[in-house]
């Protein structure tokens, strides 16, 4: 049949297999992680450090090093020199952070568009969940494993200090642990899954599945599984759109949960009545 | 009698010039301290030393054990998908092991808790459609759960229904027969006089006694300076007044 067919084609190479895998890895763990992201307002850190890690990107993959690597010690970079920045007390931390941000992303730019690089900056860029190698899914497998245990481990902090930052202090916890943890998560995540949807695109997948499912969501627990649901769906959408109109796999899977999230937001809440 | 709460010549500030000087007062415990004083006097600058997020500029502030702190419920978020009992269950908390998932009894303690402030009814229902007055009650309730002997109550009266407010002033005299201590800052000159000890702060400490002593007119009106409508009462005696506050929301 025509429709098994083409549901099944995907499935037929390797490189179909290991995208397919890719996105239901990345798209459920960074979907649940978005939930935490939007909670405590870090989605333009989360930008910030998704552009600013792109020099490590590009010096790795000039190197001929582990995207892996590059993108971590990028991370890293960013974050020291965005925090670097905003000591400056004349400026803005936002402000401090456009500029830092715009300088690295031109610096990542410039080293991949000198002559005699070879021609990678695209999918450093836009993603390459074409080229998902066995390394990559183990990665993202590590991610998944691991982000898990410490989302389950810090969940009671992190809803306790989102709900009400002020008070948490006294129930002995330290708000600022809490966001800096969180902050390494993000990182961790921008860090294994810029490589599948790139440098630009990947924050998609970490601010998006949240804004898809928060209005219907009634505990955070809740909206995480929901997230993670959603990032999977749309990442999983994404490559077969690919597949089918033969357009650019990250692109696709960036636009399915943009529209995910678009349709959360349009649709009435189920929230208010869902009480007891 | 130990003192449960008590700061020895200190001044509390954010960096720069101190924003609260002359603190020197002794609670016992099972007290019940009214903390009275304008918008910006100091109240939640105390506060916020006494639960250790502000270090004295000089002197010093002590409390025995962790306190519980009741903040004001607009600095909660209101959009955070969270029931009543998932509020009280964040008392437990205060007893360590946060990576742990609640316990049974940490459940069963938060179900008491909403009980006690009236709310058993409620446990279910999302933290945010709550009314202002049931919201304060349910972040009382998570004090409940703490355990702690001492409770910082920051205006717990401010803006709340009738039947919250009655239910509230009833819990804080079953709170205080059973040994606690309660700091309740509040703008109701009147209702001070229902408090073991008052203490009147404006940028200094103004007075710190009994209510009969303290509220005296002078006192009052240092406090609240033009913010004051006197009702009666000569400059010595007990005074009946109104605070009249310009709120900056």
């Amino acid at each position: 049949m025509d429709l098994v067919d083409t549901l099944l084609e995907p499935w037929r190479s390797g490189i179909g297999r290991r995208a397919l895998l890719e996105v239901v890895l990345l798209g459920g763990i960074c979907g649940a992680l978005s939930f935490w992201v939007t909670s405590y307002r870090l989605a333009y850190p989360a930008e910030s450090l998704a552009h600013g890690l792109l020099p490590g990107l590009v010096i790795a993959a000039l190197a001929g090093l582990p995207l892996l690597l590059g993108a971590a010690g990028g991370v890293g970079l960013a974050a020291a020199a965005i925090a670097l920045a905003a000591r400056d007390e004349r400026i803005a931390p936002e402000t401090a952070t456009a500029v830092v941000i715009s300088g690295a992303f031109g610096l990542g730019a410039l080293l991949a568009l000198r002559p005699d690089a070879p021609a990678r900056l695209e999918e450093l860029l836009f993603g390459d969940l074409v080229g998902v190698g066995d390394a990559d899914l183990f990665a993202a497998g590590a991610l998944a494993v691991l982000a898990s245990l410490a989302l389950a481990a810090l969940h009671r902090p992190l809803t306790a200090v989102a709900f009400d930052p002020v008070t948490a202090g006294a129930l002995g916890l330290a708000p600022a642990r809490v966001r800096l943890a969180l902050l390494g998560l993000l990182a961790a995540a921008l860090a294994v899954a810029v490589q599948g949807l790139g440098s630009l695109l990947v924050l998609a997948v970490l601010v998006a599945p949240a804004v898809a499912v928060r209005r219907r969501s009634a505990s955070p627990l809740q909206a995480m599984l929901a997230g993670a649901a959603v990032a999977a769906g749309a990442g999983i959408a994404g490559v077969y759109a690919s597949y089918l109109l033969g357009i650019a796999a990250g692109a696709a899977v960036a636009l399915a949960l943009c529209l995910a999230a678009a349709a959360g937001s349009a649709l009435p809440g189920l929230r208010r009545g869902a009480a007891a | 009698m130990s003192a449960a709460v008590s700061a020895a010549r200190a001044s509390l500030g954010y960096g720069g010039e101190p924003v609260l000087t002359g603190l020197d007062f002794a609670a016992g415990t099972g007290t019940t301290v009214c903390v009275l004083g304008p918008n910006g006097g100091g109240k939640t600058t105390l506060f916020r030393a006494l639960v250790g997020e502000l270090r004295p500029l000089t002197g010093t502030v002590a409390v025995a054990g962790r306190p519980a702190y009741v903040a004001q419920t607009d600095r909660t978020r209101l959009d955070f998908p969270v029931t009543a009992l998932d509020v009280a269950l964040m008392g437990s908390l205060a007893g360590g092991r946060w990576w742990r998932p609640a316990r049974g009894c940490d459940r069963q303690a938060a179900g008491r808790a909403l009980e006690r402030v009236g709310l058993a009814d409620a446990a279910g229902v999302a933290f945010g459609e709550l009314s202002g007055g049931q919201r304060q009650r349910v972040l009382i309730a998570r004090a409940l759960v703490q355990k702690a002997g001492v409770l910082l109550l920051d205006e717990p009266l401010g803006g709340v229904d009738p039947d919250s407010a009655q239910r509230i002033s009833t819990l804080f005299a079953e709170l205080r027969s059973e040994g606690r201590t309660l700091l309740v800052s509040t703008h109701d000159v009147e209702s001070a006089h229902a408090f073991d000890l008052v203490l009147c702060l404006n940028r200094r400490q103004i007075a710190f006694a009994q209510p009969g002593e303290a509220l005296t007119r002078s006192v009052i009106e240092e406090t609240y300076g033009s913010e004051l409508v006197v009702l009666s009462g000569g400059s010595d005696e007990p005074v009946r007044a109104i605070a009249v506050q310009h709120h900056e929301h």
